[in-house]
């Protein structure tokens, strides 16, 4: 901050500040290099109250015996019986979810980047940057319209004689909830991936062919491996996505699936007979850690994405 | 259309697409059209366009198979709907004026004074993606007074976290496509004070940035579903999901295909107006 100050006056330093101080003054020099950080200091107080403060009052639970005291049983209470469960299923549904649309969306997004239709290559940028944000309620409804028991894809499927139900589709539960999860993850694999192979220089693949590389070589020993870490991240963001999600599956399946988002809401609406309330924030500290090593896995691979796009 | 419903890690992505950033040129590779490139956007279709169409299907169909327009028509005077749509729209309103008064002052006297600590802003606004709405609610209800608990506008500060992310990556954005340093220097060498160079001069040339995270902002609010159920207030969300009434769940699914539809309509027009902006901008 020293060096930005000696080179303007803090426009927001009090009028009796900047120009008008004795270099020697001690007290005045000290106020000259924070005046300028002193504006951020409304957000940061915030951030600090709206994020830090819960996130803290989570770990504090966490280890909060009800009756008083500390206590590590809420966390291994956590990774015993319905909440193992809980975390087990979360973590199957965020695989299952981010792993088939993270495949996927790399080909759609492969398909339309090499597309020469203009109109088709913008109108998917603009589609998935809506679809993949607005998951939720909404989209729980409008697969009750698809897939639900009286719902129009239900019905033409019925029409040619094919019974989702029998087949072990059933939309209020894990793989409804599965399907609708693509609806956003799918989209957010395009945003994320279309970067990367934008990176992908034609000439690496000139050059490949021209060393008479075929298609399938040049896949194998140029494009895969300097994609990997992009996609790979990606799916590691859809990954989170899917684990923290709430809404959507527990307006979908009225709560009764064993996830982990799921059991923290029944803990808070008061639905759970425990003796110990605080399970609810061991089960909540439990996803903090296990996206906190999503999170620095995605570090990693960025860096290794970083290393030949940018 | 909930905040990504999960951790809006789409949200900033969009909100880069929407603010004004000069895009850059691609070596595109020309390949010949190949049978599969077909299959995938076929199906993709499929997939995107057949909930649509049930959905809209839905919405203007009667319980008797006629198509009307009497769902719609019975949706406001759904018991309980009218009170929801006012509550997500006061929580709207101060979302966005509380998320504006903070983040737009903060993020422009980051980048003109302290870029040094763009670092730190771009870890803290990202943090709403990691910590999900549902563990941030959860630690929120348990050390919030009670006082604060007893108003919705609870809700409304916490959206601002909430819309962090995306209003300060197209904040951010904005600022980056423009000459920041000489506007600012130009507006205070003719006597234009802090404020005035804020509101004069700075606020017009983000103006595209700073619609678009608004418009963003209030997309997320009026689907927000995680933190305003928890907190017992029936915004329109919860009140689609609560809602029991006769029709078969139609009037529930007119109510969502409206959100998404006006959702999508108003997304699309302002992302495809900065992008014709961008193309004129470029000349």
């Amino acid at each position: 901050m020293d060096t930005l100050e000696a080179t303007a006056p803090a426009p927001d330093a009090p009028a009796s500040g900047a120009g008008a101080v004795a270099p020697g003054s001690k007290r005045r020099s000290w106020w000259r290099r924070v005046a300028p950080g002193a504006a951020i200091v409304p957000f940061l107080l915030y951030a600090a109250l709206g994020i830090g403060i819960p996130t803290l009052g989570v770990l504090y639970f966490a280890f909060r015996a009800n009756s008083g005291g500390w206590t590590t049983a809420n966390v291994s209470a956590v990774v015993h019986g319905i909440y193992l469960i809980g975390f087990e299923n979360s973590i199957k549904l965020a695989l299952l979810t981010s792993i088939i649309p993270g495949i996927f969306g790399v080909f759609v997004a492969y398909a339309i980047h090499t597309s020469r239709s203009q109109w088709l290559r913008r109108m998917t940028a603009t589609a998935s940057g809506v679809l993949a944000n607005f998951g939720g309620v909404n989209l729980t409804f409008m697969f009750v319209a698809t897939l639900g028991s009286t719902g129009v894809l239900t019905l033409w499927l019925a029409a040619v004689h094919v019974n989702l139900t029998s087949l072990g589709f059933h939309l209020y539960t894990f793989s409804g909830v599965a399907v609708v999860y693509m609806y956003f993850q799918v989209p957010l694999m395009v945003l994320v991936i279309t970067p990367a192979l934008v990176g992908l220089r034609p000439s690496w693949r000139e050059a490949a062919e021209n060393m008479g590389a075929s298609s399938w070589r040049y896949w194998r020993h140029v494009g895969v491996p300097v994609l990997m870490p992009s996609v790979l991240g990606g799916m590691l963001l859809l990954f989170g996505s899917a684990f923290a999600a709430y809404a959507t599956a527990q307006s979908l399946t009225t709560g009764i699936i064993a996830l982990s988002p799921i059991q923290i809401g029944n803990f808070i609406n008061g639905n759970v007979f425990s003796n110990d309330q605080n399970i609810g924030y061991a089960i909540a500290f439990g996803m903090l850690v296990i996206l906190a090593a999503v999170m620095i896995l995605y570090n990693y691979v960025q860096k290794r994405a970083s290393r030949w796009l940018h | 259309m909930a905040p990504l419903d999960a951790p809006s890690a789409g949200l900033d992505l969009l909100a880069e697409e929407m603010a004004p950033v000069p895009s850059f040129s691609t070596g595109r590779p020309r390949r010949r059209v190949r049978w599969w490139r077909g299959v995938v956007l076929v199906v993709t279709g499929a997939f995107f366009l057949i909930p649509i169409y049930a959905g809209l299907r839905f919405s203007f169909q009667g319980v008797n198979g006629h198509y009307s327009l009497s769902t719609l028509q019975q949706l406001p005077k759904a018991q309980g709907f009218t009170a929801a749509l006012w509550l997500s729209t006061k929580l709207a309103i101060a979302t966005v004026l509380v998320a504006v008064a903070l983040m737009v002052p903060t993020t422009v006297y980051v980048h003109l004074r302290l870029p040094r600590l763009r670092r730190l802003m771009d870890f803290i606004t990202v943090l709403p993606i990691v910590i999900p709405p549902i563990v941030l609610i959860a630690g929120v209800l348990a050390v919030a007074p009670l006082w604060l608990k007893a108003t919705p506008y609870l809700l409304s500060l916490m959206y601002v976290i909430l819309a962090m992310p995306f209003i300060y990556r197209s904040l951010d954005a904005g600022l980056l496509a423009i000459d920041l340093k000489t506007l600012s220097e130009a507006s205070r060498s003719l006597g234009g004070r802090w404020y005035s160079t804020l509101a004069r001069v700075i606020l017009p040339n983000i103006r595209p940035a700073l619609i678009s995270a608004a418009v963003l902002t209030l997309a997320m609010v009026f689907g927000e579903y995680t933190m305003a159920s928890l907190d017992l207030w029936t915004t329109v969300p919860v009140w689609i999901v609560q809602f029991n009434g006769a029709a078969n769940g139609h009037i529930q699914i007119a109510a969502a295909m409206a959100g998404l539809v006006v959702t999508w309509v108003v997304l699309t027009v302002i992302v495809s107006l900065d992008r014709s902006q961008r193309r004129r901008a470029r000349g």
